[in-house]
């Protein structure tokens, strides 16, 4: 058995769509769907004579994410060609960003296990526009749509920084909910808003020889699980093929794979034989951007509190664990809808709990997000007091999640509305108490301090009290009186 | 009648059409009357639509009838090079690779033409793409000089030259990347003139070099070249190249055209006019004199990076024609090759059988000059020696108003005579390419004959944005030099 | 004297524009372009180290547009010239090779 030792150097290319209304180039509405090649004008055309304008808001976005990156954002910045031939990129060449990106030399902060994070540094992140669709689903032709040629994409590459499966996901999960943060990406990959590309080699000893495998590039992954698998199961295989052939880099080429999401493996798709000669140059018919202080200055301000960054204010600040506070940071509106239930009053458990347990699956059941359902912050601030204070139980308060979806009533009042108040007159109560210990003789004297069945008795005692009220008694005044009577 | 209409120019047919002593009709009528006889020995159309034309006179006159004043070309018969979008009629660049190609816009420069009341009446043969000097290179038809027709009329606006020379339009739109209307407008005798880089918005203009097109009028008169800027100058919104009104607002061109330039200092380049050929040189030689007679202070300058411009245009024109027709394939219209096995050959093949030898020439040159380990030596180092041509003008224009020079070192040469050496026909470049470098602004306006009868041209450029002033001088020789006036013969 | 370029360069060129060329023109090319590069190599005679690339005559910078959608054409409209087509797709022989980018 020879003695390996090796680690897997991943880094990603990303594409993020952003979320403007019309193309990069021209005014003809973004979108995923509609009918095929009714989303397009003469300019995502390429037809002749006609010239490329910039979409204002589709670079401020691309600043944005770039500045929530940690990027450079550059002063100055041109478009340039990028020339290849394919049938879904109607001008063979791609407006894009060569020599001088909007943003370089940033870093985007991953959570790994242990509430540690690690920083995976960014090369670059500028900005071009995406091509159109080829599909090869009938006979010997090929269908083009250029409904998607010219949306505004920001393409992101990250150094080799990232080492395995798990480490991917979770950078894919912390940039889709920054740009979502930032509105100016839906990020959705399954239908393509967001796409990543890793490109994956190990370097190691074996036997205390170096070695290194030729890089792989995966392609067609389509969700944070795929990308997860991809990664490992291409480290794997590399891994095999090297111990095998013992064949590495320089003497394999780079590859190009795709993700095989029936059989779960990398598939050969072609070799990468030379760099493609893309032939950049400056786009004559676009002029340079030059970002001044004040503009600057305004897009800045335009900046939210990053989801990490919450995030951990949820651990720290209100306790919570990292599971839940992941979960209420996962959208923008319900971190910020939890934020404002805790600013009310609201005890942050119990509001995270309302949350994550009842609402989200109310909401899930309503194929909405939580905000959506219309409770107001502050009345499930109002809720969570409620339960505090002993006026209702919890489940009570759950029951009464799904009633303040359909009515804008007062928790209080409809609290009492469906008979859920608690009962908590220790005189009523008492005279209860007094009921079940003439009908349980046995339960009582098992009951007694020192006794070896004290706690089931008094369990049991208690599931009596609970029945005659219909569930009503407030338990923490139940066990007083039950402590006191048999103490 | 027919015979006056014709020889207006596009001012005095405007005034006469909205005085209503000749109707738009009228005058379409005796322009196709005119391309009957004359067009099958020049070939300067492409298109042509007659019923089109007379449908759209017949609105104008409608519209002053109802007195209305349909614009600054009221009912003015005028035609386009083929390079230009029009959403009637086909727009071809003379290419067989985009023979019936039927844009869905049209360019802005057109729109402004008909919106002032100009009648479109067809549109212009030229080299395809706009790459040629000679019109040689249109892979429809060849257009012959109307001054004779064993001559080419100049290139690559041979067909706007030419059409305005033998009367069968009062006035066109050529495009300019290297001397492609000043070069043709000095061949045929007419005024040519390629304003400021960014003046006139390449909306609809299929690009050839796209740091370097410009589009311009080509008339009769000096006069009516400042009209026809007035109507097509200004900002464009789907031009991002195109200046914005705050930085440099269209004048009116025609507002000092005819105010003396005495005072105003002129530049000569000595060895430009030297190196012309001798009845160039001569010709050059008088018209300074005439400037001399008005008052303006000659001065001797010297531009040492000149020299380069042909060198330097050749890479950076070529390098972005070969991205700019990269869009040329087959796919989404356009000529798509028959034989075909495979979806690399609908490229490869379509572009093969649709471009002709200069364009493919062309493209092959800017690729290989864009292509890794080339971009430095070749492309890089064009543009920093673009600079230093630039820096020529800047400095000429510290010492001067404008400069004057020859247009072509010769007059129209013979068709065939230089198709065999592109290289030759390049060097005859020697005196437009450096404007478009710089984006200066330059007029070719008619200076006399040569012993065969044949037109020349005198070359004036001005600073950015001047083009008012290049215009008065420009004016200002037309007026005092007492030219005789002549038409080709076979109008005859 | 040996060419600027020779066949095989003329046939890399060719491709990377997607020009089949034939052999004569091949030969033709490799002659003219290989002339046409020896003049341009007049450039070298100039000293440009300290001299900035000049893409642009023109000053201007920051030219936008506003994020408002317009009316698009209708694809009969957009498909009008294409030389093959389904009525909802542009058609192309089949891609084998998947050499897609952005």
């Amino acid at each position: 058995m020879a003695n390996i030792k090796y680690k897997t150097l991943i880094g990603l290319e990303i594409h993020v769509q952003l979320k403007t209304k019309t193309k990069m180039f021209c005014s003809c509405p973004t979108g995923f769907g509609g009918e095929a090649n009714t989303r397009v004008c003469p300019v995502c055309l390429g037809m002749p004579g006609v010239l490329p304008v910039m979409n204002k808001k589709a670079y401020e976005f691309s600043v944005l994410a770039a500045l929530a990156l940690n990027c450079n954002i550059a002063r100055f910045t041109k478009w340039d060609r990028k020339s290849y031939y394919y049938p879904d990129l109607p001008k063979n060449y791609q407006i894009s960003q060569y020599d001088l990106p909007m943003s370089e030399n940033g870093y985007i902060e991953i959570p790994t296990d242990g509430g540690e994070t690690k920083k995976v540094r960014i090369l670059r992140a500028h900005l071009e526009e995406d091509a159109g669709k080829n599909s090869h689903a009938t006979g010997n032709y090929s269908q083009v749509d250029l409904n998607r040629a010219g949306t505004p994409l920001l393409e992101i590459v990250t150094e080799p920084d990232l080492r395995n499966g798990r480490e991917v996901r979770s950078l894919a999960q912390q940039l889709q909910r920054i740009v979502r943060y930032l509105g100016v990406s839906e990020a959705d990959m399954q239908k393509g808003h967001m796409r990543f590309e890793p490109n994956i080699n190990l370097v190691g000893e074996i036997d205390g020889k170096e070695f290194k495998t030729a890089i792989a590039e995966i392609k067609n992954l389509n969700s944070f699980r795929a990308l997860e698998r991809s990664v490992d199961y291409e480290t794997n295989r590399q891994l095999e093929e090297y111990l095998e052939t013992r064949k590495g880099m320089g003497q394999v080429p780079k590859t190009t794979r795709g993700w095989d999401a029936d059989r779960e493996i990398t598939v050969h798709q072609r070799s990468k034989e030379a760099a493609n000669d893309y032939r950049y140059f400056p786009d004559p018919d676009l002029v340079p951007v030059v970002l001044d202080d004040a503009w600057f200055e305004q897009i800045k301000s335009r900046m939210v509190e990053l989801p990490l960054a919450k995030e951990r204010k949820f651990i720290s600040k209100y306790g919570l664990s990292e599971y839940d506070a992941g979960v209420l940071t996962s959208e923008r509106s319900m971190a910020e809808y939890f934020e404002e239930a805790i600013e009310a009053g609201g005890d942050a458990k119990r509001v995270c709990n309302f949350i994550t347990q009842t609402g989200l699956k109310l909401a899930n059941e309503a194929g909405k997000s939580f905000v959506d359902l219309g409770i107001e912050a502050k009345k499930l601030a109002k809720l969570s007091q409620m339960v505090s204070d002993g006026d209702i139980n919890a489940s009570a308060a759950t029951s009464l999640i799904s009633k303040m979806v359909e009515s804008d009533e007062d928790p209080m009042v409809l609290a009492e509305k469906f008979n859920l108040i608690q009962k908590s007159d220790t005189a009523e109560l008492e005279a209860i108490v007094e009921q079940v210990f003439a009908e349980n003789p046995q339960a009582v004297e098992d009951a007694r301090a020192g006794s070896k069945k004290e706690k089931k008795s008094r369990g049991f005692l208690m599931g009596q009290v609970m029945q005659k009220t219909k569930g009503q008694a407030n338990p923490k005044v139940v066990s007083g009186i039950l402590a006191k009577k048999l103490s | 009648m027919s015979d006056n209409i014709l020889s207006l120019s596009c001012k005095q047919l405007r005034d006469k059409i909205l005085a209503r002593e000749i109707t738009s009709v009228e005058a379409v009528e005796a322009v196709f009357n005119n391309i009957e006889k004359v067009e099958p020995k020049v070939g300067a159309y492409v298109s042509l639509d007659k019923d089109r034309a007379l449908d759209e006179a017949a609105k104008i006159d409608k519209r002053i009838a109802n007195g209305e004043n349909p614009g600054l070309l009221a009912g003015v018969p005028v035609a386009v090079k083929d390079n230009m979008a029009t959403e009637f009629g086909t727009t071809s660049c003379a290419s067989k690779i985009l023979a019936d190609f039927k844009a869905p816009y049209t360019a802005t420069a057109v729109s402004k033409l008909i919106d002032a009341g100009a009648i479109v009446i067809g549109k212009l043969n030229m080299d395809e793409f706009a790459m040629g000097s000679s019109t040689e290179n249109s892979g429809i038809k060849q257009t012959y000089n109307p001054w004779n027709l064993d001559c080419v009329p100049g290139g690559s606006s041979g067909g706007s030259a030419a059409a305005v020379a033998a009367q069968m339009c009062f006035a066109s739109l050529g495009s300019d990347t290297g001397g492609s209307i000043r070069q043709p407008a000095s061949f045929c005798g007419v005024v040519g003139l390629k304003p400021t880089y960014g003046r006139v918005s390449r909306w609809g203009l299929v690009a050839y070099g796209s740091s370097l097109d410009q589009i311009g009028p080509l008339s009769k008169d000096v006069t009516d070249a400042a009209l026809m800027l007035n109507v097509i100058a200004g900002d464009d919104e789907r031009d991002s190249t195109c200046v914005d009104e705050s930085i440099a607002p269209a004048k009116d061109y025609l507002g000092e055209l005819d105010t003396p330039i005495d005072g105003l200092k002129i530049a000569i380049v000595p060895e430009f006019i030297e190196s012309a050929s001798d009845e160039v040189a001569a010709a050059i030689n008088s018209s300074i004199e005439v400037y001399k007679r008005q008052g303006a202070e000659i001065v001797e300058i010297s531009m040492p990076h000149f020299e380069y411009a042909i060198a330097t245009y050749y890479i950076v024109a070529t390098a972005e024609a070969s991205s700019n027709l990269a869009r040329f394939d087959g796919v989404r219209y356009g000529h798509r090759s028959d034989d075909i096995k495979d979806y690399m050959g609908v490229y490869s093949k379509s572009r093969e059988e649709g471009f002709g030898q200069e364009v493919k020439r062309r493209i092959m040159l800017g690729t290989y000059a864009l292509s890794s380990g080339y971009y430095d030596a070749y492309y890089l180092k064009a543009l920093k020696v673009r600079n230093l041509i630039r820096q020529d003008f800047t400095q000429a224009f510290e010492k001067a108003d404008c400069i004057i020079m020859p247009v072509s070192p010769t007059t129209a040469f013979k068709v065939g005579e230089k198709t065999q050496d592109p290289l030759e026909m390049y060097m005859a470049d020697i005196y437009t390419i450096a404007a478009n470098l710089s984006g200066v602004p330059a007029v070719s306006v008619p200076c006399g004959f040569d012993k065969d009868g044949m037109p020349i041209g005198l070359q004036i450029l001005g600073p950015s944005f001047q083009e008012d002033k290049l215009l008065r001088v420009a004016r200002m020789y037309e007026v005092n030099s007492g030219i005789e006036y002549r038409k080709p013969a076979i109008l005859d | 004297m040996t060419k600027k370029l020779d066949y095989d360069e003329v046939r890399e060129v060719a491709l990377l524009a997607r020009l089949e060329l034939c052999d004569n023109e091949v030969e033709e090319f490799a002659t003219q372009l290989s002339s046409i590069l020896e003049y341009i190599e007049k450039l070298d005679e100039l000293d440009t180290d300290d001299v900035e690339p000049l893409a642009h005559s023109l000053p201007i910078k920051n030219v936008f547009r506003e994020d408002i959608p317009r009316e698009c054409l209708s694809r009969d409209e957009a498909l009008s010239n294409a030389p093959d087509t389904d009525g909802e797709f542009f058609i192309v022989p089949k891609i084998l090779d998947d050499n897609s980018n952005a």
